[in-house]
């Protein structure tokens, strides 16, 4: 597979990463920790050196890449092709309002409601993760162009309910939400999803996930129960999905049922394919690049609204793996994954064989 | 008591007879050969045994369990493993990862357990990191653990084919058309290293296979399809001299 290769990058990079590897090995266990509170820290202080305008286009940046690692799971390390992630993004959003501006308020926690803010998130991202479902299910006979179009619907039919429930809104959007969404909270759970994403990927379900993607017959025939895995994928991706949603709607502080539309989803699905698929440092790359790219574009206003679609023509046909494709950032591979901690496991494992002696018929030890 | 009992087995894809009563019992331990020409239905039997079809009619028990009507991977869990006639590895995945792939049933972990990665998470997934060395190891693949499976030399994609199905901790192994595309040097390995699996996991095996060679090399009894049905049973050496497999195979005129 043609992958492609960043010399500035990696210019930039090796001398970090020697720099990093002459550190004493206690010092560079707690190197990441210490990175992630550091910038915890510049995030909470923000808001006094940052002006709203650019608070906000972090905080956009910090969803979208929810938003992206979350359908990458998806459509990069299942290898589907949903279209639709926008629908669950919009349960979360109302879920998570509706219980910040009704119900915590109606049960006498209004002066809560800014400490409440994690839980309805939480709670948006189940309902949200429960709509998950309607897509898991098909997805059991259902593979390619046919389940595309399945997610197509379900981001259709979610569009079209949220606009005929006159007690949210309808068509006119639901309104009322705090500005609770601030640069240190949406940090916090992009780093909480990574950390979470990252973990299932590297486990027994990240790589049955994979093999659905490789050989779906193959992959049940070496045991792989493919819908205990179809739907872990689909409703922890609605999940986190729903979880951007709550935050997307605390921070523009009013939703309707066309900010979910099918433009919302390509959006995504270009983050997705621009960063890589089945990479998680590709899903961060991508959408803080496109984000970022979008706001470069304000000035040709509505114009800029054909660039993503078009990007998503121009990436499939000539970068289809994207910028980070199938490549990881060593930093989010578990440590006794990486390529040298397997090397020294097999080595020692060898060296066992060896000192019993065990014939094998295919030479293993003279290689 | 027989480790798996097929009675009247029969599959029918549309108005095509694949299959027609198809009978086998197989004791523990035996080295059986399917042969027959392109089409008889040989690699359908095993589709039928693994469930990737579902039997028109006949039954299938293994060790007990009646196979008919069950999932792939619940079929695989009980035992049963199987490799491909084309090679179906997971091709962008690592030599490791694809071996380890065929963990999945054997590990028992929640998607909790993995998130938060839990004792239990870190336990087992230790155990099936070492495990899939040992058994990369042990197949000859330790220098390419890392290695992406698609770039791995065909002889060597054969063997970590194998190494998959075994990492599934079978008890009966079906292997279809192993030797199929390989040099006579790569034969007399392969079929060294299929004598030698049985012995040290303990196996029954059905073998597919097309090389002649290989077939009355290794195998204790041997079935002939043609069409479907089957047209004879016995020792090598009985298979040989046996007018129908010679006129299935190399037609009429050559019997008579």
């Amino acid at each position: 597979m043609k992958r492609p290769s960043f010399p500035f990058v990696s210019r930039v990079s090796a001398p970090l990463r020697a720099t990093y590897e002459s550190l004493p090995s206690p010092v560079r266990r707690w190197t990441m920790p210490a990175l992630l509170v550091v910038f915890f820290l510049v995030a909470l202080l923000s808001p006094s050196f940052l002006n709203l305008y650019w608070q906000q286009v972090l905080i956009y940046v910090g969803i979208n890449i929810i938003l992206t690692a979350s359908l990458n799971l998806v459509n990069g390390y299942m290898g589907e092709f949903s279209v639709g992630h926008a629908g669950f993004m919009a349960v979360g959003a109302y879920v998570a309002s509706i219980l910040t501006v009704w119900v915590f308020p109606r049960w006498g926690l209004g002066a809560y409601v800014p400490y409440l803010f994690p839980v309805a998130l939480l709670i948006g991202g189940l309902a949200a993760g429960l709509t998950g479902l309607v897509v898991a299910f098909p997805s059991f006979r259902t593979r390619g162009d046919y389940l595309a179009i399945v997610t197509l619907a379900w981001n259709m039919i979610v569009k079209s309910v949220l606009e005929n429930i006159d007690a949210i809104g309808g068509p006119r959007g639901f309104m009322g939400m705090q500005k609770l969404t601030s640069v240190a909270w949406v940090y916090v759970w992009v780093v909480i999803t990574i950390y979470l994403l990252r973990n299932l990927v590297y486990s027994n379900y990240g790589r049955g996930t994979l093999s659905i993607r490789e050989d779906e017959i193959a992959s049940s025939l070496v045991s792989v129960d493919t819908r205990k895995v179809k739907i872990t994928v689909f409703v922890l991706a609605a999940f986190f999905a729903g979880i951007a949603g709550g935050l997307f709607a605390h921070i523009i502080q009013f939703i309707n049922p066309r900010s979910f539309s099918i433009l919302k989803s390509t959006d995504v699905l270009v983050m997705v394919y621009l960063g890589g698929i089945g990479s998680l440092g590709g899903s961060i790359l991508g959408a803080t690049v496109y984000t970022v790219l979008l706001e470069l574009l304000r000035p040709l206003q509505v114009w800029r609204w054909v660039v993503g679609p078009l990007l998503l023509v121009l990436l499939m046909i000539f970068r289809p793996y994207g910028m980070m494709g199938m490549r990881e950032w060593r930093f989010l591979v578990p440590r006794e994954e990486r390529v040298e901690s397997v090397a020294a496991l097999m080595a020692r494992i060898r060296r066992k064989r060896e000192a019993v002696a065990a014939p094998t018929p295919v030479g293993g030890s003279s290689d | 008591m027989p480790v798996l009992r097929i009675r009247g087995l029969t599959h029918y894809f549309g108005g095509l007879r694949a299959v027609h009563d198809f009978n086998l019992d197989l004791e523990p331990g035996e080295l059986i050969g399917i042969i027959g020409p392109n089409g008889a239905g040989k690699t359908t039997v095993f589709n039928l045994i693994t469930g990737v079809y579902r039997p028109t009619e006949g039954e299938i028990l293994f060790n007990g369990h009646n196979l008919v009507g069950k999932r792939p991977d619940q079929i695989v869990s009980l035992g049963i493993a199987r490799t491909f006639q084309t090679i179906r590895l997971f091709k962008n995945l690592s030599v490791l990862d694809n071996v380890r792939i065929a963990r999945f049933a054997r590990m028992s972990y929640g998607v909790p357990a993995a998130m938060f990665r839990l004792p239990r998470y870190v336990r087992e997934e230790a155990q099936t990191r070492e495990r899939a060395l040992e058994l990369l190891d042990l197949m000859g693949l330790s220098e390419q653990a890392n290695w992406v499976a698609s770039s791995l030399p065909y002889g060597l994609q054969r063997r970590l084919e194998i190494a998959r199905a075994l990492a599934t901790e079978p008890r009966l192994l079906l292997l279809d058309e192993p030797a199929a595309g390989m040099n006579p040097g790569e034969i007399a390995e392969l079929m060294e290293l299929i004598q030698w699996i049985r012995r040290r996991f303990d196996l029954t095996i059905i073998l597919i296979e097309h090389q002649m060679r290989v077939v009355m090399g290794i195998c204790e009894r041997i079935k002939v399809l043609d069409f479907g049905e089957t047209i004879a049973e016995g020792t090598p050496a009985e298979i040989q001299n046996n007018p129908r497999v010679i006129e299935a195979y190399l037609g009429e005129e050559a019997v008579a």
